[in-house]
């Protein structure tokens, strides 16, 4: 990394970000099915992952509005599942804080997985990086991604609408966030949070306006910190 | 059916919403540090709000909220796999493969 230039930088976040096309890929396209299956025109399907570019949060609201729920439960459940991307904003600030306004608001748009893991691991090993090649690296790393984002969404709506009607699709949304939590599995607060949440939910489905949601979501939330606590304080 | 209404309400007010969630460090709050039990509750929210979101849906997923074997069945292989290989593709291509199987093999 001897002479790294703005443009160099950002070539480097377009080769290191090229390999994520084939993770965004797949889910951009299921969006675009399961949601031109509830109804959705190619328009607003592409409105929702152009404005929202959150897999899972568009997955979430999604199975909500097609459940009926209230509004309110809709964005704060699907809010409450894009949360982390407040984690990942407040762990790239060191690094980008000092850039300017329009090229933060750039970057807050396009914060996703993608971009922050690669950003982040590449400013924590690449220490001598100048804010505006730091700024080049990251909006590297958004090109492709976004591409395909957008590309896939696209072509999954267009495919939703010449499927056969009896594929058992309804089932495809619980196997997506199936398949996504599973990996998050990594320690034992979180397979507790998990547990917790899973209990009280399946308690709570009763509860009217699907806020036995929220109350399932917050207990795990706890009961997985607690946890975290309690082992920390074990092992000290 | 969705309501066109409702759609565009969640779209917008989730797009404002994701935004603000994005910015606030990077735009308003700079680099001061966070306070460590908002840290570890925000580390545990996906992990939370995502199995609370689909635990109904996997085991009411029958006729009028009935419990259906063949679903709990792919839910059970798609976790499986998932928390075996950390794949997520690998998880959804093993869940909706037992699902068709047993769909279409059987039902």
């Amino acid at each position: 990394m001897q002479s790294t230039t703005t443009k160099s930088a950002f070539w480097a976040g377009v080769r290191d970000g090229a390999p994520f096309m084939a993770v965004a890929g797949p889910f951009a396209m299921l969006f675009g099915v399961l949601a031109t299956e509830a109804g959705l025109s190619i328009f607003e399907v592409m409105s929702f992952s152009i404005v929202v570019i959150a897999g899972a949060a568009q997955f979430t609201a999604l199975q909500l509005m097609q459940d009926n729920a209230p509004t309110v439960i809709v964005l704060i459940s699907a809010l409450a599942v894009n949360l982390r991307v407040a984690m990942y904003s407040a762990a790239l600030t060191p690094y980008l804080g000092a850039a300017p306004l329009w090229q933060r608001i750039f970057a807050a748009y396009l914060l996703v997985d993608q971009s922050y893991a690669l950003s982040h691991a590449k400013f924590d090993a690449d220490p001598d990086l100048t804010v505006p090649q730091r700024m080049a690296y990251f909006f590297g790393t958004c090109l492709l991604v976004m591409i395909v984002w957008f590309g896939c969404s696209y072509a999954g709506a267009a495919l939703g609408t010449a499927l056969p009607a009896d594929l058992p699709l309804d089932f495809a949304l619980p196997i997506a966030f199936l398949s996504m939590v599973a990996p998050m599995m990594r320690t034992l607060p979180h397979l507790i949070a998990a547990a917790v949440a899973i209990v009280v939910s399946l308690l709570a489905v009763s509860i009217p306006y699907s806020l036995g949601l929220i109350v399932a979501g917050a207990l795990g939330m706890m009961a997985g910190a607690q946890a975290e606590l309690w082992l920390k304080g074990r092992r000290a | 059916m969705i309501d066109t209404a409702t759609l565009w309400l969640v779209i917008i007010g989730l797009g404002a919403g994701s935004f603000l969630l994005r910015f606030t460090f990077l735009g308003f709050v700079g680099d001061r540090p966070l306070p460590d039990w908002l840290l570890r509750h925000l580390r545990y929210t996906a992990v939370a709000i995502l199995p609370a979101l689909v635990a109904p849906l996997v085991v009411f997923s029958g006729e009028n909220g009935s419990t259906d074997p063949t679903r709990i069945a792919a839910a059970i292989v798609t976790l499986a796999v998932g928390i075996w290989t950390k794949n997520v593709f690998a998880a959804i291509g093993a869940g909706a493969l037992t699902l068709i199987v047993l769909v279409y093999g059987i039902g």
